[in-house]
């Protein structure tokens, strides 16, 4: 039951007991009202879809019209693991979304250390660190395929200048998954940085001051006072970069369309083609299921041993 | 009490400062130059950030594509509505989540955690069906619709920051004075609220100007299509692209974005957190 907390007004009233209960349910009325008009289009667009999606994958369906669709129970599943393509798939995800994660958390402490610093410019670098959060996937990925670009790319045109021989970063096996992968970071940095540099800001400077006195240089204060202080704001960001970047889709989709032969073939890149591709959505929710399974997985196993080493620091 | 910095520390400190900035900033500044280079000089090999002889029609060209036009304004319809309907509908949810204690809270904020765990390619083909089923699959109402359910865990969660911060004494002082519980949202919250509201629109607004994935999957019709969209199908075979105007397109679909951007600067960076970190 959901209740309002109001100071108990102390009204004369002849039956008290029977005036709560109006109340009450005059409160729980008032709940739902606030509640309804937005749980509604989460409920049809959200829940329901999702419910759905989990079920789907136990089925045989196609987006072929008049197409019968019957419960194989798990016969996707099955299918799934002896798919050598979706494994490697899921492979490159991971390969992916942990260098990215990773990636950025190292540069946007980099740049969140110098944010907080006694630094000048540093009005003009928050605001130009904002532009890869301002910017649509879309024109990221056509910015960075023309900084790529092997014949008319400002990346080659300085190697040429130096008569280094240039690369097809994104055309070629060796290249097109690092190549991404900088882009992801790019693209990551501002929001990993505002968020570590609000924990920073939180951490007291008297903390720094005693450190300094006992004879602690920067690296030092920074190993021993930052680090520890941010830990639960690292975690927390590494966890959610993760998600985030197995989960994103548009940015590599206009980037290689997971190409040179599938090198950036990411798992929501496989199931997208999958489902609206080959049309077999029924085998498309199967992967669908197996990525969450895997994202909770992952996720569980991380943040159970971060608490844990968290706790043998405390101790 | 901090002893002074060594000198050479500062001067690597403005080197590497310098070397963010360049790798942050270069991208913008080259999709900028590209939009404002001759064609001839596009498809040479060459590092110079400003044009040898500038070319100002490929915005001319972008424009003149029928089909980039109809995307601005499509583009602009799906991000306006979705702004205003999104915060319409979370506004009395997040009221409710801030202030309601027990299991309505906790319910909202898990499924807000849970909504950015799932990924939304398991979700856009039943999504994709519901819509079909509707008769709302390629239509902007359908886009519409789902644009605001998908940025409604962001509002919810940025506006219950909000009216968390609104002392509740002010709530109670109107409820003495025997005010009910909707003319106390809109008389002493809702003007509270108003700088918190702005933004919120404001991120909602810039999230539905650039999303791409939910856009690919529910248009199919190209008069349809919304600005990412249109400017991914420009991008068509590598060679042929036409790479001025097609800079020049992106940079346009920035601005919109970077603009709003400019003007929250203050609150990224600092209010926002607090206020939406706070439960």
């Amino acid at each position: 039951m959901t209740v309002i907390d109001t100071p108990a007004a102390p009204t004369p009233s002849k039956k008290p007991a029977k005036r709560i209960g109006a109340r009450v349910r005059a409160q729980r009325k008032e709940a739902i009202a606030l509640v309804i008009p937005a749980l509604l289009p989460i409920i049809v667009f959200s829940a329901i879809p999702l419910i759905s999606g989990v079920a789907l994958g136990f089925t045989d369906a196609t987006l072929a019209r008049n197409a019968e669709t019957n419960f194989v129970g798990l016969d996707n599943f099955v299918a799934l693991g002896g798919d050598t393509r979706f494994w490697g798939s899921f492979g490159i995800g991971l390969v992916w979304a942990g260098s990215v994660a990773g990636l950025t958390l190292i540069s946007a402490m980099g740049l969140a250390l110098l944010l907080n610093s006694d630094l000048k410019l540093k009005s003009l670098t928050r605001i130009l660190a904002l532009i890869p959060w301002a910017m649509p996937p879309v024109v990221i990925a056509i910015v960075w395929r023309m900084i790529y670009n092997p014949n008319s790319g400002p990346l080659n045109g300085t190697l040429e200048f130096f008569g280094i021989p240039g690369v097809n970063w994104l055309g070629d096996f060796s290249t097109a998954l690092p190549a991404v992968i900088v882009v992801g970071v790019w693209s990551g940095i501002p929001q990993t940085t505002v968020l570590l540099l609000a924990g920073m800001q939180s951490i007291a400077p008297e903390q720094h001051e005693a450190a300094a006195v006992d004879g602690a240089g920067a690296v030092r204060r920074f190993w021993h006072v930052t680090l520890p202080a941010l830990r639960p704001v690292i975690i927390a960001v590494t966890a959610l970069d993760f998600i985030w970047q197995f989960n994103s889709f548009g940015l590599i989709y206009v980037l290689t369309e997971g190409g040179p032969g599938g090198q950036t073939m990411i798992p929501p890149l496989f199931t997208y083609l999958e489902a609206f591709r080959n049309r077999e959505i029924g085998y498309a929710s199967a992967m669908g299921n197996v990525l969450v399974l895997a994202i909770l997985v992952i996720l569980s196993v991380y943040l159970v041993n971060q608490f844990r080493q968290n706790r043998k620091v405390r101790a | 009490m901090i002893a002074r910095r060594p000198r050479y520390a500062t001067v690597l400190m403005y080197a590497v400062l310098a070397a963010y900035l360049v790798f942050l900033g270069f991208p913008l500044l080259w999709l900028l130059s590209a939009s404002f280079k001759s064609s001839r000089e596009l498809n040479s090999l060459s590092v110079n950030l400003i044009p040898i002889e500038w070319d100002f029609s490929n915005y001319a060209n972008a424009l003149d594509r029928q089909n980039l036009v109809t995307a601005f304004g499509n583009s602009m319809l799906v991000a306006i509505v979705t702004m205003i309907v999104a915060v319409l509908l979370s506004m009395p949810m997040a009221y409710a989540l801030a202030r309601l204690k027990g299991r309505l809270r906790a319910a909202g904020t898990v499924w807000i955690l849970i909504s950015q765990v799932f990924p939304t390619i398991l979700i856009i083909i039943p999504l994709f069906l519901v819509l079909r089923s509707l008769q709302l699959n390629d239509t902007l109402f359908g886009l519409i619709l789902v644009y605001v359910t998908f940025t409604m865990p962001f509002t919810l969660w940025m506006l219950q920051g909000y009216v968390a911060a609104i002392p509740p004494e002010l709530e109670e002082a109107a409820e003495m004075d025997g005010a009910g519980r909707f003319t106390i949202l809109r008389t002493v919250i809702l003007p509270l609220l108003a700088p918190g509201l702005v933004a919120t629109a404001m991120f909602t607004f810039v999230s539905a100007w650039n999303e791409f994935f939910l856009a690919l999957v529910l248009l199919q019709s190209p008069e349809l299509y919304t600005l990412p969209i249109a400017l991914r199908s420009f991008l068509g075979a590598e060679g042929q692209t036409q790479l001025g105007p097609l800079a020049a397109g992106a940079i346009l679909a920035t601005i919109p974005s970077l603009v709003i951007f400019g003007i929250l600067q203050k609150k990224l960076t600092g209010g926002m957190l607090a206020g939406a970190v706070k439960g």
